[in-house]
């Protein structure tokens, strides 16, 4: 309902420009966050750029730890950077809200082009992780469905190979960064090269069952401390 | 040999008595440094006095570092003859200014000395600072010393040679920094003297606003006259030009406006001067806004010109036509006469606007390209935003997009072209 109001009142604004009255602009957190769609895509969901992660639907929790993170330097993305530093804690939990708020369907997952192997390495690590490497499996912090556990645990679903692939990569560099215990940085290093490919390949394949719905109970402790979700 | 010898001697002399001008004038006006660190006792007036002249000065700009610990420096400010880093301000005796003295607080902010006697950059803008008064010196000094101490070792600035030297520094000083008070006009009320001096010295406007020199030296003779920012491609208007961002035919409601809520009907705060109002003028009391508003409202206007209309072919006009209507139009409205939601003003009018129409485009390229937010503040806690096309639209079509924005509804500029597009980008 809420998304058909929406529309028209985009589609009033739209005939007033060509009548030439002038727009009357609608007091709604979407327009207010036109800027996000040209890279994360309408409502939330991720461009044919194939890079964008999708926002639309992930924990607020998780949301605002980023926007936080991007504002205080501990993820590197200028556009990013230069969108959130002047904004209050106030107005990006708002935000995050907001996209958190969003519940829509995924795209269809990325085709597959990978070698079985590493198909099946890719989710053995997720769902079992490497033990003798003292690497958790996804699964048992991001829900055994991958979409996330409330407040801030992220979603893995809908994600983009190229992203995810960064996103290791800037935790083993020091590129991105998290609060304290960083436990994203440890995984990521833990994890080789080619487990960082495969992890990334068979995650980026998986369609996402419906509804996509963070959950909201996990069991603890989780495998490892992360400063970002509390105890 | 007698005569070679009388040379060599007389061009020592006179080496010898270029340095000792040179040294002259880097102390000339100093204060003698009385008392310790230990001897200054602050009121508790001084340390909330202290604490919103720290605003108004907008140290933390540069002294917070992006997600470090507020005060303790850092913060890398790149200049086009290196890198300097904002050095600790915290109150830690080791790092940072635990151990000085308010007088050697006071001959950096007035003289641009460190308190080891070394020379200061005038990144740190003491050619503003100097005309503070002592006693705001004093309770800036006091809040600072009021801060939590944290131990952060001053990162050693990057400049290349012979910038790095401080003899080259010391002959800058001698060239282009004279120690200043401010001297109020009596002519003038108290309102405008208390703008003029938050505007010149702690508000340090001209650091962006006025243009400077090879030497990067800010001229006077050309106040606020605007400037170019090194290295980050946005350009800070004049403030004594109607055609660029002089405000003596603005409200003085307007110019509060646009300095406590970073949005005004005539154009929003964004890129480097949204961190100002953000940080810094939001936070400033109505009467201090009202006394800037008056001080810039009097600054002598350059004659307006009317710019030079752009002649553009058939094809620019109907492609920048269509590229408006795709993206533009929807929110900056049919005319470009902008938006405006239930509170009033949201998609600043592109017609007749001051930032569209700048003679050097690089903020309106910026802005197509990189969109951008205007700040939270009190008055805007949930800004609306301009999106970036940088990702979406080729720098010839952002060019042929601005060139026909600046050229519709009887706007008047020079063409854009692609090459200035990918400058800004």
């Amino acid at each position: 309902m809420l998304r058909i109001v929406l529309a028209a009142f985009a589609a009033m604004a739209m005939s007033a420009a060509v009548a030439g009255a002038p727009p009357v602009v609608p007091d709604t957190m979407a327009q207010r966050m036109q800027p996000c769609t040209a890279c994360h895509g309408k409502e939330g969901r991720p461009t044919q750029l194939g890079f964008f992660p999708r926002i639309a639907g992930k924990p607020a929790g998780y949301l605002y730890n980023q926007l936080d993170n991007f504002r205080s330097g501990r993820r590197a993305y200028p556009t990013m950077t230069y969108f959130v530093e002047q904004m209050s804690d106030d107005y990006l939990r708002e935000i995050a809200g907001y996209f958190a708020s969003l519940d829509l369907p995924y795209a269809p997952p990325q085709a597959v082009d990978a070698p079985r192997d590493e198909i099946r390495r890719g989710e053995a690590l997720v769902r079992q992780g490497d033990a003798a490497h003292g690497i958790p499996a996804c699964v048992q912090c991001h829900g055994a469905a991958m979409t996330g556990v409330l407040p801030a645990i992220p979603g893995l679903l809908g994600l983009p190979r190229g992203y995810l692939v960064e996103q290791f990569g800037a935790w083993r560099t020091g590129q991105r960064k998290a609060l304290a215990p960083d436990c994203m940085a440890r995984i990521a290093t833990a994890l080789t090269p080619s487990d960082i490919a495969a992890v990334a390949t068979w995650l980026s394949a998986q369609p996402a069952s419906l509804p996509p719905a963070a959950a909201d109970t996990l069991a603890r402790p989780l495998p490892l401390a992360c400063g970002s979700v509390s105890p | 040999m007698t005569r070679w010898r009388a040379a060599a001697l007389v061009l020592a002399a006179i080496v010898l008595a270029g340095a000792g001008l040179v040294a002259w004038l880097n102390v000339r006006g100093e204060d003698p440094l009385t008392g310790d660190a230990g001897s200054f006792v602050a009121t508790p007036e001084q340390v909330a006095q202290g604490a919103y002249l720290a605003r108004a000065g907008n140290c933390a700009a540069c002294h917070t570092d992006r997600g470090g610990a507020a005060f303790a420096g850092g913060k890398g400010i790149a200049t086009p003859f290196g890198t300097l880093y904002a050095s600790n301000l915290t109150p830690d005796a080791k790092t940072g200014i635990g151990a000085w003295s308010a007088a050697q607080f006071w001959r950096a902010m007035h003289n641009g000395r460190s308190a080891d006697g070394h020379l200061l950059y005038p990144a740190f803008p003491y050619p503003n600072f100097t005309e503070i008064t002592r006693a705001d010196s004093d309770a800036l000094f006091a809040w600072l010393r009021s801060q939590v101490p944290v131990t952060q070792v001053n990162r050693p600035h990057d400049l290349r040679f012979p910038y790095s030297l401080q003899a080259s520094l010391a002959v800058w000083r001698a060239l282009f920094f004279t120690p200043g008070v401010y001297e109020p006009q009596v002519e003038r009320s108290a309102q405008w003297n208390r703008g003029a001096y938050l505007v010149r010295s702690l508000g340090h406007c001209a650091a962006c606003h006025s243009p400077r020199n090879a030497f990067g030296a800010t001229r006077d003779s050309l106040e606020l006259s605007g400037g170019l920012i090194p290295l980050q491609n946005w350009y800070a208007p004049s403030l004594a030009s109607g055609a660029e961002a002089g405000v003596a035919d603005w409200s003085s409601r307007e110019v509060a406006d646009l300095l406590k809520t970073g949005l005004t009907s005539r154009g929003a705060a964004l890129g480097p001067m949204a961190e100002v109002v953000f940080r810094s003028t939001q936070h400033l009391t109505d009467p201090d806004i009202a006394a800037m508003a008056e001080f810039l409202k009097s600054l002598p206007q350059a004659p307006a010109h009317r710019g030079t209309p752009a002649k553009l072919d058939k094809d620019v006009q109907a492609h920048g036509e269509t590229l408006y209507k795709d993206h533009c139009a929807t929110c900056h409205g049919a005319r470009g006469e902008g938006g405006a939601g239930p509170q009033g003003v949201v998609y600043v009018p592109l017609a007749g606007n001051r930032k569209v129409l700048l003679e050097t485009p690089a903020n309106f390229i910026h802005i197509v390209v990189n969109g951008g937010f205007p700040p939270t503040t009190a008055g805007n806690p949930r800004p609306y935003g301009m999106p970036p096309f940088g990702p979406s639209l080729k720098d010839e079509e952002i060019a042929v997009l601005a060139t026909w924005v600046r050229n519709a509804w009887g706007n008047a500029a020079p063409p854009v072209s692609a090459l200035d597009v990918l400058e800004a980008r």
